[in-house]
């Protein structure tokens, strides 16, 4: 990512070469260039340093060639993981008054607001 | 086909649409972050028209809308709870699974003739375009991260370039999210420590000149907008990758200011150097729940020796305040 770099040598991100079939599939939803095509077509960890644990390519790797421990790289879920000792969670959902940080938009969940029109059904 | 069952909705943003908007942004209410799931028209879309899927945040819902204008597609609205796609496809709800429930229920199958869909890149996270294809025979395509550039995909034949592709973090999309930020460091319990400083001012300094009561309140708005406003406007320029040293570097310039304005005593200035260091470091490092490249792995890191470090010069502030107060 142009100009942005953070803590190097911490990404959990694995790729088992031997698993890969070349569909190429981790390219195309890589927010951050992580993974390059290698000269035999199958994928190499081009910038492990650049991942940012999202989980996209785990999650459509059809052939179960990359892990990862996926999650939310945000400070408020991990201390509230740790407060609560539970998993890192951003609480976007939860209590409004939860001082939320951005991600999510800024905090919580409303009902939902109807747009003025009928939700459309299936014709019969 | 009964096309005429499918609301059609406008890709010309109102008034009202940007009011919304700015009510999500000031953080004033998230009444109405959600708009309803569904199946909607953008112009006249036929049976081959493209079937453009989003979560149904009003700020998300509003843009796709507005950056299809002058096309004729299918828009499907999934039920992410009013949160935006990748915060979602994270948390699970933009799913595979609301995926197909929400295709099935809108009877999407018996408007288009084809079955692809075209999805948010940053949707990855939560839907297996595989999984999707082997559980319902939908055809996943990921395409652009940004909507803006869905015209551009869409007459490409559904092809994205790499910038299409690479999230950004530019200026003006980091000072977007400043006020939700700002207000976050104000709301809850938060809200007490500024009452809780100037009680701390008045005690230390009690007799004092105004400006010596107000020291630890201005230390922390100090902070505040070190972390708040500096971190996101110098986020590239900032020595160091931590969020918590960038925070940390910030606060020290803003507390650092705030003493001298306030012609404070040596102490007092080292002591509101320290506090607002500690401050911005903190909500730097919150920052991190904002940034579109930090790693869940990074952050546990970096927040092992930031937060000890952040403790102890908030104590030493204090201990400063006090010896000031009565030694100095």
């Amino acid at each position: 990512m142009d100009g942005f770099r953070y803590l190097g040598g911490v990404a959990t991100l694995e790729l088992d070469r031997e698993k890969c079939t070349g569909c190429q599939v981790c390219l195309t939803v890589c927010p951050h260039a992580v993974f390059a095509v290698d000269n035999d077509r199958r994928v190499q960890i081009a910038d492990l340093d650049a991942c940012m644990e999202c989980g996209a390519c785990a999650n459509n790797c059809a052939f179960g060639a990359i892990t990862l421990t996926p999650g939310v790289g945000c400070a408020a879920a991990i201390i509230r993981g740790w407060v609560t000792n539970t998993e890192p969670s951003c609480g976007c959902s939860d209590d409004v008054s939860a001082p939320a940080s951005a991600c999510c938009g800024g905090a919580p969940v409303a009902t939902g607001e109807p747009l003025g029109s009928d939700q459309p059904q299936a014709p019969a | 086909m009964t096309e005429s069952t499918v609301p059609q909705v406008s890709s010309t943003l109102s008034a009202a649409d940007t009011i919304a908007r700015w009510k999500l942004r000031w953080r004033i209410s998230r009444d109405g972050a959600a708009v309803s799931p569904g199946l909607f028209r953008i112009g006249e879309p036929s049976a081959e028209s493209p079937v453009i899927v989003t979560c149904n945040y009003r700020m998300t819902f509003d843009l796709v809308r507005r950056d299809l204008g002058g096309l004729d597609v299918w828009l499907l609205v999934l039920d992410t709870r009013g949160v935006n796609v990748w915060c979602a496809a994270g948390k699970g709800t933009f799913s595979s699974r609301e995926l197909m429930l929400r295709a099935a229920l809108t009877g999407l199958e018996r408007y288009v003739s084809h079955r692809t869909l075209v999805l948010p890149q940053l949707g990855a996270t939560g839907v297996s375009a595989a999984d999707v294809r082997a559980t319902s025979g939908w055809r996943v395509v990921f395409g652009p991260v940004r909507s803006r550039d869905l015209k551009a995909f869409l007459a490409a034949g559904m092809k994205a370039t790499p910038a299409m592709r690479a999230v950004t973090f530019t200026f003006a999309e980091r000072m977007a999210v400043v006020p939700v930020e700002l207000v976050g460091a104000f709301v809850g319990w938060f809200a007490l420590i500024p009452f809780a400083l100037l009680g701390i001012g008045a005690l230390v300094s009690w007799g004092g000149a105004a400006a010596l009561i107000a020291q630890p309140l201005a230390a922390y708005l100090a902070g505040v907008i070190g972390g708040g406003v500096l971190v996101p406007a110098l986020l590239p320029w900032l020595p160091g990758r931590a969020l918590s040293l960038k925070g940390a570097e910030a606060g020290v310039i803003a507390g650092l200011l705030a003493g001298l304005v306030l012609s404070a005593p040596p102490l007092m200035i080292a002591a509101d150097t320290l506090l607002a260091g500690a401050v911005a470091s903190y909500i730097g490092v919150n920052f991190t729940g904002t940034t579109p490249y930090t790693s869940p792995s990074g952050v546990e890191k970096e927040l092992r020796v930031a937060l000890p470090l952040m403790g102890a010069a908030s104590v030493l502030a204090g201990v400063l305040w006090v010896v000031q107060a009565f030694g100095g």
